[in-house]
């Protein structure tokens, strides 16, 4: 990691019609990080990473990607960057290696034929270089995809909920190719909802109904927020959530499997809300909150904001 | 539950949704009414199984008044109009050649003098008869005529001529297709209207599939200029339409006969410039068209007008004014000339020339909205 940043931008935003879908976002990814772009299904991941890369015009903003004017040189974006777009959108009824070697066309690569080979060999697709991407599995396609948008060496990724629809064994292998690559000096921006896939990242940015609600990295983020949060387990832990999510101070009480978990922003108001049932009936412990806590917290927040 | 159950309230919901679609889609709602209209307005007026008013030349080699009172007849059953004079009979040829008329009236010299003396003279018709459905009536109408149109010019001394079996002798030549075979002119006719059908058809989809099927943001994302999309998407057509070409023509040869006056090679090379008129058009519809079956519907629109006022399906100096200026846009017309003109007349290419340029700038324009409706983005 150094100092450099891949991606500056500043105000970016979107509507369509009069329907706000990226509010003023800024976003700032160093050169060689991973940053995770989270947030809820339609809250704005797509739209503002397709203005990074020049498919959507932004309304407003400025900045830079890759040292290229965000608004202005987005030609010169896409010949650095790739995408992966959330959809398989690669030729169906073209092989594997069709894919690659068109992709490598499009960006009249010197080298195509090694290119191709190479990344063919990289991404352990050589058996199946001549099956149609229509017949591949969600974690082949995916394969396919990250190796087509990489095959012009780009600088920085941007993947749009690479994983989705993958198995889990797919998608631990998916991320050691991620943290690889990073460490090699490409940047990454990487749409998910998947908390684990978070944790990976270095940096997050948490994007809800448009509006950027956190970014840093996972500590940070967890700093920022202030919950305590606690752990219960014992009986009728349905009930006791049921009467804890009344009362204002609690902000969550989720199960998790056998445990609850109660947490609030203010660490004394929950001490003394929780004091009552800290009966021999339940157990009571103090754990650190988990990214998803913290990002349901956030989400509550913004809903209580936007009712009040 | 059966396949007869009948739900008023799930009819009704099916209905509703119906409609919601309908008014979303407007283009489909504008060709469900725009083709019965369109139907309705060229079979209605534009098509003229009777064609008059068909430009006429004239070789005049003999000033008398019965000469004249001849032509004057003919233009008045309004099948002739004259619209040229030739001094030689070679003239006359390369006009109807070129297309640019289609009889050749010849007045021989001494007609007067001949038809006073009782000699029958000769008055020879030259037809452009490619397409026997443009001459036949009017070539009809000259029988009768010449039997009646100098009636009142013999008489008294000269009343002994007006007698049986007719003071002139009517000889017609119908050149180019003389035996009126309908084939020699749809056969060939059918290169034009196939290669319009398919190349529009299959182009017009190529745009509208990829963003139909998502892979249109990943090419937007990747540095692809939009003239090289289309014109990528026309190239590998290009080729099946030469496939269709050798097939119509290899029909035309050993099932129809139809005559291969022309040359072969000139042929192919001038076809070349319709393919990519063609593929231009559907080009810029598929850039047009949200989806594949709006894409469909717009190649059908334009096959309708160049069925019908290209002269494929009816005789195109049988139209009125208005609908040959709209035949006189499409590529068809001009093609179909080139086509017959070669296969059948054996024109070379000074006579095909002029019907080229039209062509090339159809693809010129079509390709200019296409690179125009292009969109570089997902806006």
């Amino acid at each position: 990691m150094n100092d450099e940043l891949a991606i500056d931008v500043r105000g970016m935003t979107k509507r369509f019609g009069n329907r706000t879908v990226v509010n003023h976002i800024d976003l700032q990814v160093h050169t060689g990080e991973i940053c995770g772009f989270l947030g809820p299904n339609g809250s704005g991941k797509t739209t503002f990473i397709r203005m990074l890369c020049g498919l959507l015009r932004a309304e407003a903003g400025s900045g830079t990607v890759l040292g290229y004017d965000v608004i202005t040189e987005s030609d010169a974006i896409k010949l650095r960057a790739g995408y992966m777009t959330q959809k398989f959108s690669f030729y169906e009824d073209l092989s594997i290696f069709e894919n690659l070697d068109f992709v490598a066309r499009m960006y009249s690569i010197e080298d195509r034929r090694e290119a191709v080979a190479e990344s063919v060999e990289r991404l352990g697709l050589g058996e199946r270089k001549d099956q149609l991407a229509g017949e591949l599995s969600g974690g082949w396609k995916q394969r396919l995809a990250l190796a087509a948008c990489m095959i012009h060496r780009p600088k920085l990724l941007l993947l749009d909920e690479p994983t989705a629809g993958v198995d889990p064994q797919a998608r631990r292998d998916f991320w050691e190719q991620i943290h690889q690559l990073a460490g090699q000096g490409l940047t990454f921006l990487i749409a998910t909802h998947y908390m684990d896939e978070a944790e990976r990242c270095h940096r997050l940015a948490f994007i809800l109904n448009g509006n950027l609600l956190a970014q840093g990295t996972v500590a940070e983020i967890l700093e920022q927020t202030h919950l305590t949060t606690w752990s219960v387990s014992g009986s009728k832990l349905l009930e006791l959530a049921e009467q804890l999510r009344g009362q204002p101070g609690t902000q969550q009480a989720v199960a998790f499997g056998n445990t609850l978990h109660v947490s609030g922003d203010d660490s004394d108001a929950l001490e003394r809300i929780i004091a009552p049932f800290r009966t021999e009936h339940y157990e009571w412990r103090r754990i650190d909150a988990g990214l998803e806590d913290v990002f349901i917290h956030l989400m509550e927040r913004s809903k209580e904001r936007e009712s009040s | 539950m059966t396949g007869w159950d009948f739900s008023p309230a799930r009819f009704w919901a099916m209905v509703v949704k119906e409609f919601v679609q309908m008014r979303r889609d407007r283009l489909t709602f504008a060709m469900m009414v725009g083709i019965p209209l369109l139907q309705l307005i060229l079979f209605g007026y534009a098509i003229n199984s009777d064609p008059r008013h068909l430009p006429t030349a004239v070789i005049l080699a003999d000033n008398g008044r019965q000469g004249r009172t001849l032509l004057n007849a003919m233009q008045n059953t309004t099948y002739f109009d004259f619209v040229r004079q030739f001094k030689t009979e070679s003239e006359g040829h390369e006009a109807l050649a070129r297309g640019d008329v289609q009889f050749v009236i010849n007045i021989p010299e001494n007609f007067t003098r001949d038809l006073l003396r009782g000699d029958r003279p000769s008055i020879l018709v030259e037809a452009d008869a490619t397409d026997p459905g443009t001459t036949s009536n009017a070539i009809g109408s000259l029988n009768v005529l010449l039997n009646t149109a100098l009636q009142n010019d013999l008489k008294g001394p000269l009343a002994f001529l007006a007698g049986t079996p007719g003071p002139i002798d009517l000889r017609v030549h119908a050149l180019y297709n003389p035996e009126a075979i309908t084939q020699y002119n749809i056969v060939p006719g059918l290169i034009g209207v196939v290669l319009t059908m398919t190349m529009v058809m299959i182009t017009a989809l190529a745009i509208t599939r990829e963003r139909e099927s998502g892979t249109m943001e990943n090419l937007l994302s990747m540095p692809v200029r939009p003239l090289e999309v289309l014109i990528g998407k026309i190239i590998p057509y290009i080729l099946v339409g030469y496939i269709q070409i050798g097939l119509i023509l290899f029909a035309a040869h050993f099932l129809f006969r139809v005559p291969m006056a022309g040359s072969l090679p000139l042929l192919l090379i001038i076809t070349f410039v319709f393919i990519i008129a063609n593929l231009a058009m559907g080009v810029t519809f598929s850039t047009v068209a949200e989806n594949q079956r709006q894409a469909i519907q717009m190649g059908f629109f334009f096959f309708l007008p160049n069925i019908l006022l290209s002269g494929f399906a009816f005789s195109f100096r049988g139209m009125p004014d208005w609908a040959q200026a709209i035949g006189e846009l499409l590529p068809l017309t001009h093609f179909l000339r080139i086509v017959r003109g070669i296969l059948l007349k054996g024109n070379g290419l000074a006579e095909v020339a002029p019907e080229i340029w039209p062509i090339a700038l159809f693809t010129v324009v079509a390709l200019a909205i296409g690179v125009k409706r292009y969109r570089q983005t997902l806006d």
